[in-house]
């Protein structure tokens, strides 16, 4: 069931708030990376994909998979959000016994997959594509990865592999926020012209506002290729988006907002 | 043993619709049988260790039961944070089975070579070690493998292997099997190299040592309870097995040992020394080569006894 755009964007403002805040309150890094995703997770999880907690224990439910596993912090408020695991929980995040941990653990309710180390996410969640089709399901499967996991060479055995098995249940949507940790990601390693690339390597590339989550949305629920090729949206990102002294200003890879410093951003996030 | 596992895979199939068998672009007409009856459980991921780990990892979280097979250096070395992260971090029922394990692949030279895939494996949470000695422990343990609830790898030898058992033996995953008895010297083996191990026990037993003959083909857990009754009885365990000195069997049963003061008995390992080794030659020049004869392990043992 899809929200009004208006709903979404109110979510999103509300994963963004609860991400700076647990940033602070735990001294985590990584909030660049959590802001630009947003509205990727708030499509997966609210008019793209079946998963609700009440299919938590249905093998042909859909599957989700954070590939960025450092953006922990949005998922996990969105999962709160969805009333995966309550609220409280939050509170407690990265601190010692906590499930919520700085990057995703198998067995947290909610997350399938252990991602943090990158180049994970690809090749499980073929696998699990794979499972469902052998079992005759019907699941769609999305992996959220990171422009500069791109760097991997997993990721590309998994690019070359899914289109051979013409897995068109398969979703990639990696968040091109054109950084990755100490540099551009565009000269780190050639990544342009990165639509390109998967789509020479037989995907459904399209280019997209990743920030559109309407459109993301429309992509998660568009029939499958009918030439079976698996899908992959580049999605053009703004690093630390929605924070205007954050946007696009790699230090906010590791650093940690001061209290003056959360409660600008907050501001700016109004109304909430 | 690979035309081994491919019909106990394929038996095994019949009677688990779960199992899925994912090649890493080897044995070429090896799973013809397996591919004709299972077509979709059937997938060759490719030269692409890494993925066809986690792809192994996905298919599990999925509800099925992945066997991997691949050359044991590629399927090891090749993906070992794959094995870590996808596998064993949480706990999920993969059969690795690696092929040519140790010097299978001798004259494929060093990067085919695969002399410390226990000492890393074993390592590592949630992971389960087993080395069949022949084609029937290894259609045995391969079932049993199936059952557990985590990860676990095999690794077995490539083709012609002589046959130690005359039937399938009834084998518990971290239990050792005796294959005869003496109260001078245990010998442990895990692997191929049993038949040798025996023909050292012959040999022994030709100059009035008795001497006990293990299959240890369950290196992870170890079999405790064997060690502590062992090292109490015994006058020398001895470990023999076609991989480094360093960190396998040998490397276990030493671990054990320092933890056990009690231990009276003398520990020597045997195994393949610690460095490449870099001229050809085909499996039984380089098991010279490493000492793993019966006549060179016998001289080992002899050196190492003291009545």
């Amino acid at each position: 069931m899809t929200a009004s755009v208006d709903k979404l964007h109110l979510i999103a403002r509300r994963i963004r708030k609860k991400v700076l805040e647990l940033s602070h309150q735990a001294g985590t890094p990584h909030l660049g990376s959590s802001l630009s995703c947003v509205e990727m997770v708030v499509a997966a999880y609210w008019g793209g994909l079946k998963l609700d907690p009440e299919f938590a224990a249905d093998l042909s439910r859909d599957r989700f998979i954070l590939s960025k596993g450092h953006a922990a912090t949005t998922l996990y408020a969105a999962l709160a959000m969805k009333g995966v695991f309550p609220e409280s929980w939050l509170e407690d995040y990265a601190k010692p016994g906590s499930p919520l941990a700085e990057h995703p653990s198998p067995g947290t309710p909610g997350i399938d997959v252990a991602t943090g180390s990158l180049g994970h996410g690809l090749p499980v969640g073929i696998g699990l594509a794979l499972a469902s089709r052998i079992q005759g399901h019907d699941s769609r499967v999305c992996v959220l990865m990171s422009d500069g996991e791109c760097n991997e060479g997993s990721v590309w055995e998994g690019a070359l592999f899914a289109p051979a098995q013409k897995l068109n249940q398969l979703t990639v949507m990696i968040d091109y926020n054109k950084w990755q940790a100490t540099g551009r990601s565009d000269e780190v390693t050639a990544l342009a012209p990165l639509r390109e690339k998967w789509s020479a390597f037989g995907w459904r590339a399209v280019e997209v506002d990743g920030h559109d989550v309407a459109t993301l949305i429309q992509w998660l629920n568009a029939p499958p290729d009918p030439d079976g090729r698996p899908t992959v949206l580049v999605a053009h990102t703004v690093k630390g988006k929605g924070v205007s002294f954050m946007e696009d200003d790699n230090n906010w890879h590791y650093r940690i907002p001061s209290s003056a410093e959360l409660a600008r951003a907050l501001a700016e996030l109004q109304p909430l | 043993m690979r035309n081994a596992f491919a019909d106990e895979i394929t038996a095994l199939a019949e009677r688990d619709s779960r199992i899925v068998l994912l090649s890493g672009d080897i044995g070429n007409r090896l799973f013809n049988d397996f591919k004709d009856r299972y077509p979709n459980r059937f997938y060759n991921t490719g030269v692409a260790e890494a993925d066809m780990i986690g792809i192994a990892a996905g298919l599990a979280v999925g509800g099925l039961r992945p066997v991997v097979y691949t050359i044991a250096s590629f399927a090891i070395y090749r993906a070992y944070e794959q094995i870590r992260v996808d596998l064993c971090y949480p706990n999920l029922p993969v059969v690795i089975v690696g092929v040519g394990a140790g010097l299978g692949y001798a004259s494929n030279g060093p990067t085919h070579h695969s002399c410390e895939d226990v000492a890393v494996l074993r390592a590592l949470p949630n992971m389960t070690v087993l080395a069949p000695a022949d084609a029937w422990e290894l259609r045995s343990l391969l079932g049993a493998a199936l059952q557990l609830a985590g990860p676990s790898y095999m690794r077995i030898g490539k083709k012609g292997e002589p046959l130690v058992h005359e039937s399938r033996p009834a084998l518990q995953i971290g239990r050792a099997t005796e294959l005869r008895t003496g109260n001078d010297i245990a010998i442990l083996c895990s692997g191929t190299l049993l038949p040798q191990a025996l023909g050292v026990a012959n040999e022994m037993e030709s100059s009035g040592i008795k001497t006990a003959v293990y299959s240890m083909h369950t290196i992870k857990p170890l079999d405790e309870q064997l060690l502590d009754q062992l090292f109490r009885h015994v006058k020398l365990v001895v470990t023999i097995e076609e991989h480094s000195r360093i960190g396998g069997l040998g490397g276990a049963v030493a671990e054990w040992r320092a933890d056990h003061f009690d231990a009276n008995a003398r520990l020597l390992r045997l195994g393949t020394p610690d460095q490449i080794l870099h001229h050809s030659g085909e499996q039984e020049h380089a098991l010279e080569m490493s000492g793993l004869t019966v006549e060179r392990l016998t001289s080992a043992i002899r050196q190492a006894f003291t009545p």
